[in-house]
């Protein structure tokens, strides 16, 4: 190989540089040495060890700013008797229609409970009507944006295919995401138990959210009603949560406080939850319980349904020492509408 | 001359089925779609063109003495070439156009001379028909092993499980710094790109496969050696390729040949596919020979061309000889027997070896299982994975669940509607029996059963309460049951917490339990394969209600 550049060389004997290319040479390299050291110099200033994004902080408070007229609205109100989409509305009515909650230009993200593969029949996710109401009402009241969204525990495409869900909802006009892996942000929550966790981003952007759970059995807790439901903002490994369950479920409802919460109680879930899949463990109600005090809320259901006491759900009562609501929701305005 | 033409309809035939086939592929997965609230089903996955493959219908109905769901349309196949040669392997199949394009890219290794000797008829051609022979004597013998070589099975594997999870992650890779750019021109363009992406060619997450690495590289090897030796794949391994070309003996359509016009230019040989002689002096090869049309328009003399019934020295059987023949049945009936006689079958199968629901029992299976992956392509949660060592030598890359990675879904049937041969059985959520089933007569398909391990498990170990498992379980009543439990943690304090068990005759094996377990890298509850009800012979209870 050697031999044959010299003979090449040879061919053509190659004349001394000028001196206007010796320059240009020599331009040319000190150029890209000056380049590579700069580079170098940039690239060390910047080798720090690499640390997660600081994750920002911020308590997510969706409710609306107290009112003159406030006093006239239940804190709660129980709807009894009616279809899914007749429940909401006389729900709505009563605690003062969609408008003294949704304003014109909010974005609105509505977080049903799409956790499971199962049907509405079965009872393990929200009722799709109920979705739907939720959703044209929001439209009506002048919304910008309504998002539909959850973070699913089994396979979000068939979540949200099977529950009826996402075809209700669109059908409806909403946007309907399905949780993706990069759309989480790191978050401080600022928890006794919960610090930094992934949460889905559409919940970070929203101006109101609404908390539309499904009441359920549970096996750990008793039942999962409306705190439980914030489990589906999280990303990361949530399977931990269970292991201070009741700190998590507090925790949660105090980084995340809704605009109002209204609990799917047309079909109960009464054992075998949170999952079911047995249309002999459910149960049909056709009740709708909604509310701004989500702690009296969680608290009439389960007394309603499973006869369980504040004793047996010690987050409750941690959620009242924190400000959330109050466990007595005796003491509240509560009103009670039977439909049809 | 609308001769000349035949090479351009080949092309637009070719790009076609290619097309066709990658579509099929890409849509053989769960999208996102507005469907209701109803079963789950697939519109159009790419079993259907394993429906065109002759191989493996006639390896099927040697192995299983029946023919499979939609198998009979590939005699769509088999009879034209009776009539018209390998235009299959010339003008359909996506396998060969695929090395068909490798082979026209320029290649130091072959130019000039050395191309046109690369074009020759050579004697390793007839390896096809001693790996054909012996495939289809394995598949007499119960085995299907014949889907390892399989051109469609193996397109299916390399690219639904190697090639396209490897593109989503390139894709991602690019299209995510774009979205967060700080400029919003580029932020936007990067959307814009992921949405049409997420659209069209992405899947709707990035999946990861057992052996992915293998697999793609296996392929991309055989394609690669399309550089030097244009189609060697076809020309020497493919068995489809020669099954065909064994079937084209008796076709009417063949090469005319003008010896008066021949000059030996050696044009027709630059850009021949199958190496079948098509120069003069020599007698052409029907079953090498894949109609693809190219010496037609080579020659300057037009003394090639295509013609029906014409009567001419020819080579129309293999060139195979009783003694390569002969090494091709001892090679299919000595090599079945071997992997049988080895344990993992019959004896100390693999605790962890849990196939599809709807799975056939293993020897079953086996007969009937090419390899193919559409099964694992298909899985929404990623859960089914290529074996290496689970199913013994004989059922390597059939497929496994690793619930540690994902779990199979109560009500998902998928993989039991793409699979192309039966050896996952057609099935209804109903018949699988997780959620529908309670209370009904039939029984439930049971993959295996969960079992716990104490010394591992938080709530048994670490005096930590956890049930998360309990919480996941698809099944009602659930088969997994807690009991309440006074433990000592290691401050001395007595605690109550519920502690987890499992019912062995409600569970189903679904691996849900392992997939949530926190314990992630070695799940304190896992799922062994005895219980599973294909086997009659692997149960552990008298009676499982």
């Amino acid at each position: 190989m050697a031999g044959e550049i010299d003979r090449i060389q040879d061919q053509h004997p190659k004349p001394d540089l000028t001196r206007r290319e010796a320059m240009l040479q020599l331009l040319r390299v000190g150029g890209i040495a000056a380049g590579a050291a700069g580079v170098g110099y940039w690239l060390s200033e910047h080798s720090i060890r690499p640390v997660p994004a600081r994750a920002e902080q911020a308590r997510r408070d969706h409710r609306i700013a107290a009112n003159a007229q406030d006093a006239q609205w239940p804190h709660l109100t129980v709807i009894q008797g009616g279809e899914p989409r007749a429940l909401v509305q006389q729900a709505l009515e009563n605690l003062g229609g969609m408008r003294r909650f949704v304003g014109r230009q909010d974005v609105v993200v509505v977080k049903p409970n799409i956790a499971w593969d199962r049907t509405p029949e079965q009872a393990a996710n929200t009722n799709p009507e109920i979705v739907a109401e939720v959703v044209r009402q929001c439209w009506q009241a002048g919304a910008k944006r309504v998002i539909v969204t959850d973070v699913s525990c089994n396979e979000p495409r068939r979540c949200f295919m099977r529950s009826g869900i996402q075809a209700a909802a669109r059908a409806e006009g909403a946007e309907v995401i399905l949780p993706d892996p990069e759309l989480f942000r790191e978050v401080d929550m600022g928890g006794v138990a919960l610090k930094s966790w992934p949460v889905f981003t559409p919940f970070l952007e929203a101006d109101k959210i609404i908390n539309l759970p499904i009441a359920k059995h549970h096996g750990l807790v008793g039942a999962t009603l409306g705190m439980k439901n914030w489990y589906g903002i999280l990303g990361g490994q949530r399977n931990r949560l269970h292991q201070q369950i009741h700190q998590s479920l507090v925790d949660l409802a105090s980084f995340m406080l809704p605009t109002f919460t209204l609990m799917d109680c047309y079909r109960i879930l009464l054992r075998n939850g949170p999952t079911g899949g047995n249309l002999e463990d459910v149960l049909l109600k056709k009740t709708v319980v909604a509310g701004t005090d989500p702690v009296a809320l969680d608290t009439w259901v389960a007394k309603a349904y499973w006869n369980l006491d504040p004793e047996h759900l010690p987050y409750l009562q941690m959620a009242a020492n924190r400000g959330l609501g109050t466990v007595n929701f005796e003491t509240l305005p509560v009103k009670v509408s039977q439909i049809g | 001359m609308a001769r000349s033409r035949l090479p351009l309809w080949r092309r637009i035939s070719q790009i076609f089925f290619l097309l066709v086939f990658i579509a099929l592929l890409i849509f053989t997965s769960l999208r996102p779609s507005s469907g209701g609230s109803g079963d789950i089903h697939l519109r159009a996955p790419v079993r259907l063109f394993f429906e065109w493959d002759p191989l493996i219908a006639v390896a099927n109905a040697i192995a299983s003495h029946a023919l499979y769901r939609g198998l009979l349309w590939s005699l769509l196949i088999l009879l034209p070439t009776m009539f018209l040669g390998r235009f299959f392997c010339g003008w359909i199949c996506p396998m060969g156009t695929l090395q068909h394009f490798v082979g026209n890219m320029h290649s130091e290794a072959k130019r000039g001379k050395q191309r046109i000797d690369s074009n020759r008829y050579k004697r390793w051609q007839t390896v096809k028909y001693v790996v054909l022979i012996a495939g289809l004597i394995a598949a007499f013998f119960g085995s299907m092993a014949i889907g390892w070589l399989d051109p469609f099975s193996l397109l299916v594997r390399s690219i639904g499980l190697a090639l396209l999870p490897a593109f989503n992650f390139a894709a991602r890779a690019v299209l995510t710094p774009l979205e967060h750019s700080h400029i919003a021109a580029i932020k936007a363009t990067g959307e814009t790109l992921h949405t049409v992406l997420q659209a069209t060619v992405l899947d709707f997450r990035q999946t990861h496969f057992a052996q992915g690495l293998v697999l793609g590289i296996v392929f991309l090897v055989i394609l690669a050696a399309s550089l030097r030796i244009t189609r060697l794949w076809c020309r020497s391994i493919c068995p489809l390729g020669a099954l065909l070309g064994a079937v084209s003996r008796w076709s009417i359509l063949g090469l005319h040949k003008d010896p008066a016009t021949c000059d030996k230019c050696n044009r027709c040989l630059l850009n021949c596919q199958g190496g079948d002689d098509p120069i003069g002096g020599v007698p052409w090869r029907k079953s090498e020979c894949l109609m693809c049309m190219n010496c037609v328009g080579s020659c300057p003399h037009d003394g090639l061309a295509f013609r029906f019934f014409r009567k001419e020295h020819e080579v129309a059987t293999p060139d195979i000889g009783r003694r390569k023949a002969l090494t091709g049945l001892a090679a299919g009936a000595v090599v079945v027997p071997l992997m049988r006689a080895n344990t993992g079958l019959d004896k100390s199968r693999h605790d962890r070896l849990l196939r599809p629901p709807g799975a056939l029992d293993e020897t079953e299976f086996l007969s009937r299982c090419i390899r193919c992956g559409e099964c694992m392509k298909v899985c929404p949660n990623n859960s089914l994975h290529p074996t290496l060592e689970q199913a013994g030598l004989e059922g390597l890359w059939t497929p496994t669940l690793v619930p540690r990675i994902g779990y199979c879904e109560p009500s998902c049937v998928l993989c039991s509607e793409v699979c192309p041969t039966g050896a996952i059985w057609q099935i209804t959520p109903k018949e699988k029996g997780w959620v529908v089933g309670v209370g009904a007569d039939s029984q439930p398909i049971r993959l295996g059963t969960a079992f716990y391990d104490r010394g591992r498990c938080l709530p048994w170990a670490e005096a930590t309460e956890c049930i998360v498992c309990e919480e996941w379980c698809p099944v009602s009543p659930k088969a997994i049951y807690v009991e309440d439990a006074e433990v000592v943690d290691s401050a001395g304090n007595t605690k109550t917490l519920k502690q987890p068990r499992v019912d062995p005759s409600r569970c189903v094996g679904c691996g849900a339990c392992e997939y949530a377990c926190p314990l992630q890298e070695r799940p304190a509850v896992y799922v062994t394969s005895i219980g599973e009800s294909r086997s009659p012979s692997s149960q552990i209870l008298l009676n499982r209600k």
